[in-house]
């Protein structure tokens, strides 16, 4: 609880800085953008959460999300497919590759950072072969409007991404914080051999926890594809991954498994995001983004080491 | 064994002269104060030690041993005390402080790389160089000067062996030449025979001996009396961080060394059960195991009894217990019957559904989630008990769990504390309460009281009996020949993954049952 007030702190803090310096920062217009980014980067976080607590990895979300979005529209624009099936399909396609990368990890015992960079790699290329390297994108949505919708509308004036996320962090918090698997996957992260001498099937959780991240890479494929409009294979979804590895890490996930908490993820999601946008807002060349990324996630973790350092 | 014994005995006989009390003692430790917080840990304690001497440092778990030995380590600073080296005062401000005084620590989890070999790690991180500034490593002379430390041990490892092909107790021994090539005159050793066999564990009591008759003055912590009893000078007990009582060689008595230890006295001989075992309870039947599979072991524990397994370290005893409980079984899974019912093991959790459970070797490691409450411990193989819809009711959890930590009398502030900060024995309960919380049909103990004070043994003991006593088939593997023969109603022995027999309570004693340990049959 308390690493994740620190970031709490951090994102308060950087807001009311970039808020102070720009004003722009807080008109509507600001907002809006940024919680859409919010939230579809918080979707990818939640499912990247998920595995970290487990103590696995995932870094095959962002070559996911370049596949489905060359898949999503070849199935609407080309082969016309109706769009309810298409969005099951898509979804179906995040969490089986998610399944096959928990089988390989959990059942063959290879770890999880092989398997998943294997999986970054083969995407990325399969994406760029199907769609022999051309940009992808949805025309005039003719027929799919509430497709689009999802990505770019509003509910009351909050982006639809956002709201999605808020509903399905509802659901995660109860999942993981309230429920009996949400206890084994937190077992499972902290003492695999502890969990399965006291009877829990950890093959079952740790797999099951690569489909959760697929199923939601998945959802934010389709997301990220209208939010865009025009995928590029080669770079739709570049080290999204990353983004949200260093999210759920911000918000209180040891990578060593076993800790964790939607809070936390969401919160560090919002950050990275208040960093992009203070970028953009303080005039920085847009060329240093990712070098103040690194700083700032640096600076915290670095911080909060020397802050547990006196504790103890 | 008798032999060694004999000779250990000898050797002490022989030692008795060359004490010599008038000379400067090599440390003396004066008034150690210290306070963690509100926890006053050590409450002024005096320590001497000899050149040749070996003292002895026993008290229950939290008494302040290992608080006082990380001051002599330069671990931690004392609040008030001095500490003088052959009479003069010095400061230890860090463990490299404390091994230029020449004190060296071997502490109970070893220290050593498991991917270099033996002269690797004697020399790691003062690693001999030649080649000037290219500051090759000068492998050859590692070598030679460890061999020299190894032969003065009387141990037949090659310096050129990588660690991870030594057992435990070899490991010791090359942190024991460590310490040698680092020319320690005090040598500091925490429960150094706690996962020796032993056979092991007289070999490294000869080695302390020895050293000691070199004139190397040894501080010996350990919960294993007999062992003590055996090879010390001196026995300091602490108690509550205080100093309270010392003896002297010819005071050292087991049960002189447990009162002062508990304050009071314990009774923990073998009763008689006070119900009548119903044998045939629980069968096992030509079970093999991965790491045995040409061996087929078959016994029976009866409704109500206590069967100890006997054996050394590397008998078979834990992956027989580990098979049973649905790990590392040989080809598909184990068949056993309980209750005149057949039942197909091939997972814990087939052993949990019918009432199987293990308490395993290592806690830290198989028993315990360390870094979670001691509720979620205790409900973990269940917590579907407190849940409804799959979500948990926390406060039932809360309730459950706090309940049968009472009963097992686990002392801790609540069961929201972490795992990790309790003591070895009350984390040993919090794995006991796991099983008794869900019924137990046959519980497999394995080493139950490994590294555990002699007040939360004497309480574990009890449990067990009483587990019995209300019709638990009992399974308990120890390594401890006292505990063996105390605590089981009958005991098993194996040697290399053969049950070599069973002696029942009259015929077992300790050379019967080391016989078959050691392969031969009755």
């Amino acid at each position: 609880m308390k690493k994740e007030l620190g970031t709490f702190v951090l994102l308060v803090v950087l807001c009311a800085i970039v808020a102070a310096i720009n004003p722009r920062f807080l008109t509507p217009t600001n907002l809006q953008n940024m919680s859409r980014l919010i939230g579809a980067f918080g979707i990818l976080s939640l499912g990247l959460g998920v595995v970290i607590i487990t103590g696995g990895i995932d870094l095959s979300v962002g070559s996911i999300l370049a596949l489905l979005g060359v898949l999503l529209s070849i199935m609407l624009v080309e082969w016309r497919w109706p769009p309810a099936f298409v969005v099951v399909v898509a979804l179906a396609i995040g969490a089986g590759l998610g399944a096959i990368h928990g089988f390989l990890i959990a059942y063959w015992r290879i770890q999880a950072f092989i398997v998943t960079l294997c999986g970054l790699l083969f995407y990325r290329g399969l994406a760029r072969f199907i769609a022999q390297d051309e940009t992808k994108g949805f025309g005039s949505a003719k027929g799919f409007e509430w497709l689009h919708e999802l990505a770019t509308g509003e509910v009351w004036g909050v982006p639809t991404p956002f709201v999605l996320l808020i509903a399905l962090s509802a659901v995660m918090w109860v999942v993981l914080h309230r429920s009996v698997y949400g206890r084994y996957l937190f077992a499972v992260g902290r003492n695999e051999e502890a969990a399965r001498y006291s009877g829990i099937d950890t093959r079952l959780i740790i797999a099951s926890a690569y489909v959760i991240s697929g199923f939601l890479a998945g959802l934010a494929g389709i997301i990220f594809a209208f939010y865009t409009n025009s995928i590029s294979p080669s770079s739709h979804g570049n080290f999204f991954e990353l983004y949200a590895i260093a999210a759920a890490v911000l918000g209180g996930c040891s990578l060593r498994g076993g800790e964790g908490s939607v809070v936390g993820i969401l919160v560090g999601t919002a950050l990275l995001q208040v960093l992009q946008n203070l970028v953009n807002l303080l005039g920085i060349p847009s060329s240093l983004n990712f070098a103040v990324m690194g700083a700032v996630i640096l600076i915290g973790v670095v911080a909060d080491q020397l802050l547990r350092g006196r504790k103890g | 064994m008798s032999v060694s014994v004999r000779r250990v005995e000898a050797q002490r006989a022989a030692r008795e002269v060359d004490v010599r009390p008038e000379a400067v003692p090599v440390l003396q430790m004066r008034g150690i104060e210290k306070r963690f917080g509100g926890v006053h840990a050590l409450k002024g304690v005096d320590l001497t030690l000899q050149a040749g001497q070996v003292i002895a440092l026993i008290g229950e778990n939290g008494a302040g041993k290992s608080t006082l030995m990380k001051i002599l380590g330069g671990i931690l600073a004392p609040d008030a005390g001095e500490i003088l080296i052959d009479g003069k005062a010095v400061v230890m401000r860090s463990a490299s402080d404390a091994i230029r005084y020449g004190i060296s620590f071997i502490h109970q989890e070893l220290n050593v790389l498991d991917n270099l070999d033996v002269a690797g790690n004697v020399f790691l991180g003062r690693e001999p160089v030649r080649g000037g500034f290219l500051r090759l490593l000068d492998r050859k002379r590692m070598q030679e000067e460890t061999e020299e430390h190894l032969r003065r041990l009387g141990v037949g490892i090659r310096s050129t062996t990588p660690l991870s092909e030594l057992t435990i107790a070899q490991r010791q021994m090359v942190e024991i030449a460590k310490a040698l090539s680092l020319k320690a005159r005090i040598l500091i050793m925490d429960e150094p025979t706690s996962s020796l066999t032993l056979q092991e564990t007289e070999r490294l009591l000869e080695v302390v001996l020895e050293l000691r008759r070199q004139g190397v003055a040894i501080i010996y912590i350990s919960h294993r009396l007999n062992e003590v009893e055996r090879i010390a000078d001196r026995v300091i007990v602490l108690r509550d961080g205080e100093r309270v009582g010392v003896l002297e060689r010819d005071e050292i008595t087991h049960e002189r060394m447990v009162r002062m230890m508990v304050g009071r006295e314990l009774e923990n001989y073998y009763q008689h059960p006070r119900v009548k075992i119903e044998p045939g309870y629980f069968v096992v039947k030509d079970l093999r195991t991965a790491r045995y599979p040409r061996e087929r072991v078959s016994f029976e524990i009866g409704k109500g009894e206590i069967l100890g397994l006997a054996g050394l370290v590397g008998a078979g005893r834990t992956d027989v217990a580990e098979a049973i409980f649905g790990i590392g079984a040989a080809q598909d899974g184990v068949r056993v019957r309980l209750a005149g019912e057949e039942i197909a093991i091939r997972s814990p959790r087939d052993a949990i559904r019918h009432g199987i459970y293990l308490v395993p070797e290592d806690r830290r490691r198989t028993g315990l989630i360390l870094e979670a409450t001691i509720r979620e411990n205790v409900t973990l193989p269940a917590v579907e008990r407190y849940a409804r819809a799959g979500l948990i009711a926390l406060a039932r959890e809360r309730h459950s769990a706090t309940e049968i930590c009472r009963r097992l009398n686990v002392k801790a502030p609540s069961v929201e504390t972490w795992v990790s900060a309790l003591s070895g024995g009350n984390q040993q309960k919090v794995v006991l309460a796991k099983w008794l919380a869900l019924e137990p049909r046959v519980l497999i103990f394995d080493e139950p009281t490994r590294g555990i004070d002699v007040g939360a043994k004497a309480e574990i003991y009890e449990l067990m009996r009483q587990l019995a006593e209300s019709g638990v088939a009992i399974l308990m593997i120890s390594s401890e020949m006292e505990e063996i023969l105390n605590v089981s109603d009958r005991v098993a022995v194996m040697h290399e993954g053969r049950l070599m027999g069973v002696l029942g309570r009259d015929e077992c004693c300790e050379e019967a049952i080391m016989r078959l340990a050691v392969g031969q049959a009755n």
